[in-house]
């Protein structure tokens, strides 16, 4: 039942299962399901700080896309010869840091890794309003964004077609692929929940609103039954893209043939950074939420544990990368490749490079030791540090490659400007508001599949086998 | 409505107009005229109140008529000729093009003018004149836009309040009358004769001229060396040794674009036996033609003459003696010395105009002792006449302070502003009763004066110069004039009391009294003057003179020498508001918007000072401030500053941009000096420049070919040659052979970076101008740049100039990039750029090797400004906002050529197509054409050994090539052969 305040049971850390202690079927559902339902006019402060907080920091990102659409896109630092700046730098990262979202709910789906339950949900959303970000970012990077429409293969007066061979062009395919599957699959994973909420719900208006958004679920086997072919088409789907997308997004880069850009290895350099970054991001999300919502029992430390394991997997793989690069910067002949490398390192901008490897490279590799993996305040830390260090990547990748290529006299320098910070910043406003709006519209947290999860654990000594479902 | 509206109603006409203008007068007016015509630089945050803005469209809806008024375009009332077709009436969308021509420094240099529809849009040299011949510069390119600059001044003013011709016309014939004997003119220097015929016939006026940049010490050398002023003409192109003593004289004079030229086809390696010419060059700052130099010394101005003398005891002089000199400098000058000897006959030596007299007397005595004169230097009677220096300007302002000048006309001559500073210009001015002020600006020196008289453009005026050799040219206006300017001869008829004659009139009645002609025998002959922009047999006969010895040759001082030199792009300042020139990267620093006190990197290190660190220069008790400047190659213990720059009242563009360096100036160190004091005042000043970096960074093989012709002539000996370098595609080649395929080929031995193709790709272009702010964020426009490199010993670098514009690559990165396909190539090799489809990724720059495009990161080009608007080639699309643009080899004159082809049914010729930066180069370094031809120019300059590609191991097959740098050292003072 409603209660006016969320349940908050007393903090018992479990390290070793996917579910704190006593959790039951009905204790799921309402600690859950009363986040979401409790009265607006109960809303925490703290939800309504942040959300005012967000708020303003859209402000600053609406001011700064409406005075680069009036003015020019030369409010921001960019340059001859660097053309691209935060702008992609920005969308690199932020779509970047949708793939845990993808991975979590699709892959480890059909891998059959239960600890993703309490966390696809959240980590979904992340992606959805993480690609938003990501995707504003192409379409205003453009001198004429009003045009950004030609990038469409549609039938016009012109007689024009994109251009297919601009990895561009391929972007624009992947980034409304992965948009559009990511979404449904969210919003189908959603239904019986809602249909949950629905059910729960006393308020005419919350009764209208997840009512419609149900779409007359009523936990019917043959609901059922639709609903699981329905998600696992969609993780079908949402596997491949996984991969598809950011090494899309590197082909910008490695089909390109600057110094830096022009590499082989960035396809799955590129779609480990992502997941690398991602989880990241999901952990930096995670604990906060998990400590203001009191949900030490549905999200424990084993979950901690699994995804410090991802990270650090995937940080070895950037990290070799990252040798990588060296190594074909010797290895190519090409004295360009080799002057990259030592301006990377030794450059005017060594310092960012040297600050990536540091973020990257050596402050993760403490996850090796399940004393910090467990411990919160560290994994906070080092997942901060990694988002900050696989944003740098984008910074050398994209800046440096660009600040010094062939023609030695068409070197140049760039410098942010406020609008750049701006444009960068005050997209976490729109990103934080879509979270504050999720946490309090939608369950955070897969209410039907935790609950499956109360069942598997009950009977886990008996009916390993079952995978029957828990009715809504 | 405001009291002055009041006034107009009883009058009508002419006085209804004056009313109008009164009104115009008032606060509002001036603002909303800064608003109407915002200069050419950006200005893109500027703030625009919301009331100011009310405020301003209060005003407009006043003077909307008014403005409208200023910009009838008018075709000029008298019959002018047009130069290469004589349709019966313009043909809509076909340029006309007219000769005419443009005084420099005095010095005439002919011009043919492209007028569409009546609008001059561009202008390139005359191959006819002698001072051109086809060529231009940069200063010549851009004096196109000065004439349809906003801020020019509009109205003649009588004590800053608008007044009519005829008042002033009036005025200034009572104002002669009753100054009788008093009545003084200072103008620029002029070799007009109509203009000195009638100031002559002036009775009581005394006429002095003035120029900053004057060539006094030139011409008091030959005074010294023959006792009478002559003009000295030197052929480079028979010269095979050529020592140049502080001389840039492929850079910035009236004769440097047919030096630059004749110098240029000594050092072109197209025939089988190679041979070249060579060219020492001691100088303190490295100058355009520094950079040439098969030997470079840098030496303080100060120590020119003592080479000088060393020079003239080596060859016998009689009466030098050789002064003692360090042992790297001996050795330099008796190397040279060599030289010289075994080319006598076909050698020259000449100094510059900023060394004193005695030098250039000397010189004339080594010039004749190498037996040079009548061969490589020849002399006449002189251009221009009379002094023309800080000399003249003093002897003016001591008449006023004597107080025997009751008139004073000034022309053109800003003498307020580059007046050295120790004559009190405006102390001086305020004791003359009338002070009368003709100029294009209403500028510092305008602001003094009693009337100021809006001046005519040249192309806008009738009037008459004459060459370096003295061949008249004659000046056609292309144009009515826009605002009703008065030309100088038309002031000195008022002055006269001859108001109502127009300047054809006058010019043709000179001219007629002179030929003896009239009527018929006249007319015809004058059209076809006016055709060919010259008048037939005016130049000057050559004399034969012997060269003396004479003047006393400066000590060389010690201490920090100060030395004054015209800026690379502005010169004397006079053109300060001209946007084009102030954008243009100075050779060499690349510097933008800005003067610098210019240092060598020792010298910085002692004084430890760094790049723009304000440095306080006090000098013989003046000072100024001005930011550093750290200059390789410059010799140590010297300070250069440019002049032309600090001006208070140039316009919109040219007012407050870098420090004045008149201040400094003194009537006895005009040039150069020593003594002068440098403090660090600790404060930072941002400069702009187009370049960073100044070093190949081990690229050479890549981007910068050099050898020298010792090496070449060995190779070919030997019958070596460069291996191919062949890189393996994955995917099919193109076929190009067929059709026209357009290439180009860049000389880089005979570049020497003047920027004469930068500005004139602007003007053909429409490229805009952006301003300081935008440069030093790195998005300069212009589509061709000049790439300078430094190499080899710091203390004295070896400096590569490169012109860059987008290589047409075969191949090229761009395109493949591009999402929407704004980008392409067309079957003739040229890679497009779609502007409309153009949505401004940017991706195209990022994947460009060379970077050379150039991207609209603003609205840069300039709307609103309706005389800018005019100036732009109706044939090239203007840029918006979010667009990327570059070179596109003048597809607009290739298209043009081949419109005329297939009418006539024929091919297009070779040389038919002339890219802006072709024609307007003065050294002739680039060529292009169809390379699928192979009998074209280009074609042949690409089979040569000496073609290199740049960064051709991208395989992008660019279509413009390079001819390897060659240099001619001796071996004696390189030491090796390399």
């Amino acid at each position: 039942m409603q209660t006016s305040q969320p349940l908050k049971p007393p903090v018992v850390e479990t390290y070793d299962e996917l579910l704190g202690p006593g959790e039951t079927y009905s204790s799921v559902t309402a600690r859950i399901g009363d986040i979401v339902l409790y009265p607006l006019l109960k809303t925490p402060w703290g939800w309504i700080g942040g959300f005012i907080a967000a708020g303003l920091l859209l402000m600053l990102y609406l001011y700064a896309l409406a005075t680069l659409f009036t003015v020019g896109i030369g409010i921001w630092g960019i340059n001859i010869p660097i053309a691209w700046g935060f702008d992609i730098i920005n969308f690199v990262w932020w779509i970047g840091i949708g793939h845990a979202g993808t991975l979590i709910s699709a892959v480890l789906l059909l891998f059959r890794q239960d600890w993703r339950t309490s966390i696809n949900r959240a980590a979904e959303a992340m992606t959805i309003f993480a690609v938003a970000c990501a995707g504003i970012y192409p379409l205003i990077h453009t001198g004429r964004p009003w045009l950004d429409y030609w990038f469409l293969p549609y039938p016009n007066t012109m007689g024009m077609w994109p251009q297919f061979r601009s990895p561009l062009e391929w972007d624009v395919f992947a980034i409304s692929t992965y948009a559009t599957v990511s979404v449904l699959f969210w919003f189908i994973g959603l239904i019986p929940d809602l249909a949950t909420l629905r059910d729960r719900a006393q308020h005419p208006i919350a009764k209208i609103f997840y009512g419609l958004l149900s779409l007359g679920w009523r936990g019917a086997a043959k609901h059922w039954q639709r609903y699981e072919k329905a998600s696992l088409i969609l993780a079908g789907l949402s596997t491949p893209l996984v991969l598809s997308v950011h090494s899309i997004i590197s082909f910008d880069f490695a089909v390109a043939q600057l110094p830096g850009w022009h590499v082989t290895v960035f396809p799955p350099y590129f779609v480990a950074g992502a997941v690398y970054c991602g989880f990241a991001m999901v952990i930096v999300l995670m604990i906060p939420i998990r400590r203001w919502f009191g949900l030490h029992s549905l999200i424990t430390m084993r979950h901690f544990d699994v995804m410090s394991k991802v990270m650090l997997a995937s940080g070895l793989i950037v990290t070799y990368g990252y040798f990588g690069e060296i190594f074909y910067s010797w290895y190519s002949g090409s004295i360009y490749e080799y002057f990259l490398i030592v301006n990377r390192t030794t450059g005017p901008w060594a310092w960012s490079y040297w600050a990536l490897i540091i973020f990257n490279v050596l402050i993760p590799q403490v996850l090796w030791f399940k004393r910090f993996r467990t411990n919160l305040p560290v994994l906070f830390f080092v997942s901060m540090c990694i988002n900050v260090g696989m944003w740098f990547e984008r910074w050398v990748i994209i800046v440096l490659s660009l600040t010094r290529d062939f023609l030695p006299t068409s070197w140049g320098t760039y410098t942010p400007t406020f609008y750049d910070w701006a444009t960068y910043i005050g997209s976490f406003g729109l990103f934080f508001i879509l979270f504050f709006l999720f946490i309090r519209l939608l369950p955070m947290v897969a209410i039907f599949e935790v609950r499956d999860l109360v069942h598997k654990t009950a009977h886990k000594a008996h009916d390993k086998e079952d995978h029957g479902h828990a009715g809504a | 409505m405001s009291k002055e509206s009041l006034d107009t109603q009883g009058t009508s006409g002419r006085s209804y107009w004056r009313s109008l203008e009164e009104l115009s007068q008032t606060a509002e007016f001036r603002a909303r005229l800064d608003r109407e015509f915002p200069r050419e630089a950006a200005e893109m945050r500027d703030p625009v109140s919301r009331r100011s803005f009310l405020k301003l469209m209060g005003a407009s809806m006043a003077l909307s008529s008014l403005v409208g008024c200023q910009f009838a375009l008018k075709q000029p009332q008298e019959k002018i000729v047009p130069y290469v077709r004589q349709p019966e009436q313009v043909i809509p969308g076909r340029p006309l093009y007219f000769a005419t021509s443009m005084a420099v420094q005095g010095y005439g240099i002919g011009l043919l003018a492209e007028s569409h529809e009546g609008r001059p849009t561009k202008v390139d040299g005359n191959p006819d004149h002698p001072a051109s011949l086809g060529s231009s510069d940069a200063w010549i390119q851009a004096s196109v836009l000065t004439m349809y600059d906003p801020d020019r001044s509009q109205q003649i003013l009588n004590a800053g309040k608008p007044a009519t011709w005829a008042d002033a016309s009036a005025a200034l014939a009572t104002a002669a009358k009753a100054a009788a004997d008093g009545l003084r003119i200072i103008s620029e220097p002029t070799s007009s004769p109509s203009i000195v015929a009638a100031i002559t016939g002036l009775s009581g006026a005394k006429w002095y001229q003035y120029d900053a940049l004057s060539n006094d010490n030139v011409a008091n050398g030959a005074q010294l060396a023959f006792d009478r002023v002559v003009n000295t003409i030197y052929a480079f192109d028979k010269a095979s040794v050529v020592v140049a003593l502080d001389s840039d004289f492929t850079h910035g004079s009236p004769t440097s674009i047919r030096y630059s030229r004749d110098f240029a086809s000594t050092r072109r390696l197209e025939s089988d036996t190679p041979s070249m010419s060579r060219l020492y060059v001691a100088e303190p700052t490295p100058s355009n033609t520094g950079t040439m130099a098969d030997h470079r010394l840098p030496v303080k101005a100060g120590d020119i003459a003592p080479m000088a003398q060393a020079i003239a005891a080596a060859l016998g002089v009689a009466g030098v003696t050789a002064p003692t000199l360090s042992e790297s400098v001996t050795k330099w000058v008796n190397v040279a010395v060599a030289d010289l000897k075994a080319a006598a006959g076909k050698s020259i030596v000449i100094a510059g105009e900023s060394q004193p007299a005695a030098v250039h007397a000397l010189v004339h005595a080594i010039n004749a002792s190498l037996t040079n004169v009548g061969q490589t230097v020849t002399y006449t009677e002189a251009v221009i006449s009379g002094p023309t220096g800080a000399a003249s300007l003093k002897a003016l302002v001591d008449e006023i302070n004597a107080g025997a000048v009751k008139m004073l006309v000034i022309a053109d001559a800003n003498i307020a502003y580059n007046a050295p500073a120790d004559i009190n210009v405006a102390e001086a001015l305020k004791k003359v009763p009338t002070v009368v002020h003709l100029g294009l600006y209403n500028d510092e020196t305008a602001a003094l004066a009693n009337w100021h008289i809006n001046g005519a453009h040249y192309l806008e005026s009738w009037g008459d110069v004459r060459a370096f050799d003295g061949t008249v040219s004659l000046q056609q206006p292309l144009i009515a004039p826009l605002y009703d300017g008065k030309t100088f001869l038309e002031v000195i008829a008022a002055l006269a009391g001859n108001a109502t004659a127009t300047a054809h009139e006058l010019l043709t009645t000179y001219w007629k009294s002179v030929q003896g002609t009239k009527d018929y025998a006249f007319d015809k002959q004058w059209q076809i003057s006016l055709h060919d922009g010259t008048i037939a047999q005016t130049a000057a006969a050559t004399i034969n003179l012997t060269a003396k010895v004479g003047g006393e040759i400066p000590a060389s001082g010690t201490g920090l020498e100060l030395i004054f030199r015209p800026d690379p792009s502005l010169r004397d300042g006079s053109a300060a508001n001209n946007g084009w020139l102030q954008e243009v990267p100075k050779p060499i620093t690349k510097l933008v918007w800005d003067n610098t006190a210019q240092i060598s990197p020792a010298t910085a290190k002692k004084l430890g000072v760094k790049n723009e660190d304000v440095l306080e220069l006090t000098y013989q008790g003046r000072s100024v401030k001005a930011p550093t400047y750290i200059v390789t190659g410059q010799v140590d213990d010297t300070i250069v500053v440019h002049l032309g720059f600090g001006r208070t009242q140039a316009g919109k563009v040219g007012t407050k941009v870098g420090f004045n360096a008149y201040a400094l100036r003194g009537t006895e160190t005009m040039w150069f000096g020593n003594g002068v004091e440098v403090k660090n005042t600790g404060v930072n000043y941002t400069l702009a420049s187009t370049q960073e970096h100044f070093t190949l960074e081990g690229r050479d093989e890549d981007i910068y070919h050099i050898t020298t012709l010792a090496k070449l002539i060995e190779e070919k000996a030997a019958g070596k040659k460069e291996p191919k370098r062949e890189i393996f595609s994955l995917f099919p080649a193109h076929d190009y052979s067929k059709g026209y395929q357009w290439g180009m080929s860049i000389d880089l031995n005979a570049c020497n970076g003047c920027n004469a193709c930068v500005v004139a790709c602007q003007a053909e272009n429409n490229i805009p101008v952006v301003g300081k702010d935008q440069i030093w964020r790195g998005r300069e426009m212009q589509w061709i740049r000049i790439d300078t490199y430094f190499a080899g010993d710091p203390t004295n670098p070896s400096i590569y100039q490169e012109p860059v514009a987008c290589m047409q690559c075969e191949n090229a990165p761009c395109e493949i990039v591009c999402p929407v396909a704004a980008t392409v190539h067309d079957e003739e090799g040229i890679n497009n750029m779609v502007y409309n489809r153009c949505v401004g990724t940017k991706y195209c720059s990022n994947n460009c090797p060379y970077k050379v495009r150039r991207f609209n990161f603003f609205q840069y080009a300039d709307e609103e400004t309706p005389s800018l608007k005019l100036q732009r080639n109706p044939d090239v699309t203007v840029r918006v906002r979010g667009v990327m643009e570059k070179c596109n080899y003048c597809l607009q004159r290739i298209n043009e050529a081949r419109i005329d082809a297939d009418r006539e049914d024929r091919e297009i010729k070779d040389g038919e197509v002339i890219t802006a930066c072709q024609q307007a180069c003065p050294s002739q370094a680039i060529v292009f054409g169809n390379i699928n031809d192979k009998s074209s120019r280009v074609a042949k300059l690409k089979e040569l050994d000496t073609k290199f590609s740049m960064l051709d191991s991208l395989n992008t097959k660019p279509r413009t090539s390079y001819m390897t740098k060659l240099t001619n050292p001796n071996i004696e003072l390189s030491g090796k052969m390399e």
